[in-house]
């Protein structure tokens, strides 16, 4: 027993190696917050595209380079990706946490888009025509109208789509970034002990993606209710 | 006699608010509106009556551009607005539509539905005539919250469109139209998604606001109301106009046979 403690003592912390993991912790969270940023603006921008073409019959053009980003970006692997952005389109850039948040925010924004569009998908017709019929331009009735609604439909999956992001942005450890999926191994190199570390940080992104879960079911909850509230609360 | 004759002699001087030239429209290889033409004159109350199918919607659709026609004119403002290169939103803030499934904005409460179109839209106009920004919202705000006291309404101000009832769903669409000031309101079946207990209500809004003189072009399949507030009825049957008339001409003196079965279908 005191032999498990004393495991668990030098993988977290013996010369503050708990830090190692606090700023694995810290790159982790970086990168998926900008990572899903990145991936929502593109994500929504394209869908939203798609949805324009499909309802107005314009924007053929753009449409179809859209659906080839979100066929390559989805149809390859993610890693293959990091490499290219990483060894090679931002080969002179030194700033690896960034290159890592932009290579998730790209692979994201093609599920993004394709939530999103679904999202689209499911806002009544009508929604559109009152709108244009008020005089709205196509952009006015977007923005105000569609959009809102497009997103709160698409609010769930897109949750997921978040929550899995920030696990699997534990392979940028393969080109080298320290986040919070590298840092068991570097502290396995001096300890020699395998298991503790990787609890450690096993617990740590489960912790991060409960506390996350919690966060957005609340969310969900409070904004589900926009929809009821009644009338009367002048 | 004569005063009437007169009447209609100076209606008929005036130059059409509405004139439909010759309007088409197909899809694909279905042809759902052939070749129509009809000049809609100021206040005027034109009721579109005809089977399912034989176009009224589409042709509704036609007069503010919903749908494209694929051919004739719609002069509308001395504009042909059916000319795809010019800018149908100036047009539309003229011409309200209220529809069959009410359509109320759901992302937005009941006063932000009745706001949105006129401050968003008149907002850059406001500002090039010195308003503040905040300034034009109070007063396009007072002005919905004066037009759902109208229907009797303030107090939903602040819900949303889900919890309304379907009476009070359309009545809000009605004034949400009514707030951009049209010239011309267009009704696609108002009432027919509503549970008939609530059929009354937004009939008498209907005929308040064509008291108040507003031009209407009206599809519905009430024909009790039909002609109570028509000045014209219009007959549509298999994508054309089959006959048209003065509510008495049309329902008690159908001349076309198609019209007679229709009425006998629905009476
Ligand atoms: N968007 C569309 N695409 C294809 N066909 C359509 C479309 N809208 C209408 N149609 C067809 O056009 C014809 C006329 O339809 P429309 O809705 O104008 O009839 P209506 O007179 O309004 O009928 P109802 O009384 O049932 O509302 C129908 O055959 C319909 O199937
Ligand atoms: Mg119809």
């Amino acid at each position: 027993m005191s032999d498990i403690i004393k495991s668990f003592t030098r993988a977290f912390i013996v010369q503050d190696r708990w830090m190692l993991y606090l700023e694995g912790l810290g790159n982790t969270v970086i990168i998926a917050s900008v990572a899903v940023l990145i991936g929502l603006v593109i994500g929504v921008l394209f869908a939203m595209i798609n949805y324009l073409k499909k309802k107005t019959g314009k924007l053929k053009f753009l449409s179809a380079l859209v659906n080839i980003y979100i066929t390559v970006v989805r149809g390859t692997p993610v890693v293959l990706q990091l490499m290219i952005l990483y060894f090679v389109v931002f080969a002179t850039w030194d700033n690896g946490i960034m290159i890592g948040a932009i290579t998730f925010g790209i692979n994201s924004s093609a599920y993004v888009a394709e939530i999103v569009r679904a999202g689209f998908e499911s806002v009544d017709d009508g929604q559109r025509e009152a709108g244009r019929s008020l005089g709205l331009s196509t952009w006015q009735t977007m923005w105000h109208i569609i959009i809102p609604q497009a997103i709160k439909n698409s609010l769930p999956p897109l949750f997921n789509e978040f929550i899995t992001l920030i696990k699997e942005t534990a392979i940028v450890g393969y080109v080298g970034i320290i986040d919070l999926g590298k840092v068991p191994g570097m502290i396995q190199s001096r300890t020699f002990e395998y298991l503790p570390p990787l609890i450690i940080s096993a617990a740590i992104y489960l912790g991060l993606v409960m506390l996350l879960t919690f966060a957005l079911r609340k969310m969900e909850k409070a904004l589900a209710k926009s929809d009821r509230n009644g009338g009367g609360k002048q | 006699m004569n005063e009437n004759k007169f009447d209609t002699l100076e209606i008929n001087c005036k130059k059409p608010i509405l004139s439909v030239k010759n309007l088409k429209k197909t899809f694909g290889k279905n042809v759902v509106l052939k070749d129509i033409s009809t000049d809609i004159y100021k206040g005027e109350k034109i009721v579109i009556v005809g089977a399912s199918g034989s176009g009224k919607s589409t042709f509704l659709r036609c007069l503010n551009c919903l749908e494209d026609p694929n051919g004739g004119q719609i002069i509308f403002d001395d504009v042909d607005i059916a000319d795809p290169k010019v800018n149908i939103n100036v047009h539309r803030q003229n011409m309200g539509m209220v529809f069959q499934q009410f359509n109320l904005f759901n992302n937005k409460t009941v006063l932000e539905n009745i706001m949105l179109s006129p401050y968003t839209i008149y907002k850059k106009k406001a500002k090039k005539e010195g308003k503040k920004p905040k300034e034009f919202k109070e007063e396009c705000r007072q002005n919905a919250l004066a037009l759902l006291r109208r229907i009797g309404l303030e107090d939903k101000a602040n819900a949303y469109p889900s919890t309304l009832s379907g009476g009070q769903k359309q009545r809000v669409a009605i004034v949400r139209a009514l707030a951009m000031n049209p010239k011309v309101m267009l009704f696609d079946e108002p009432t027919s998604a509503l549970d008939p207990e609530m059929v009354g209500e937004v009939l008498n809004l209907i005929k308040e606001v064509a008291d108040e003189g507003m031009t209407m072009v009206i599809v519905t399949h009430e024909m009790g109301f039909a002609r109570e507030v028509a000045t014209r009825v219009i007959f549509m049957d298999d994508g054309v106009i089959a006959e048209e008339g003065t509510p008495s001409e049309v329902f008690d003196n159908p001349q076309n046979p198609r019209t007679k079965q229709f009425l006998n279908a629905v009476l």
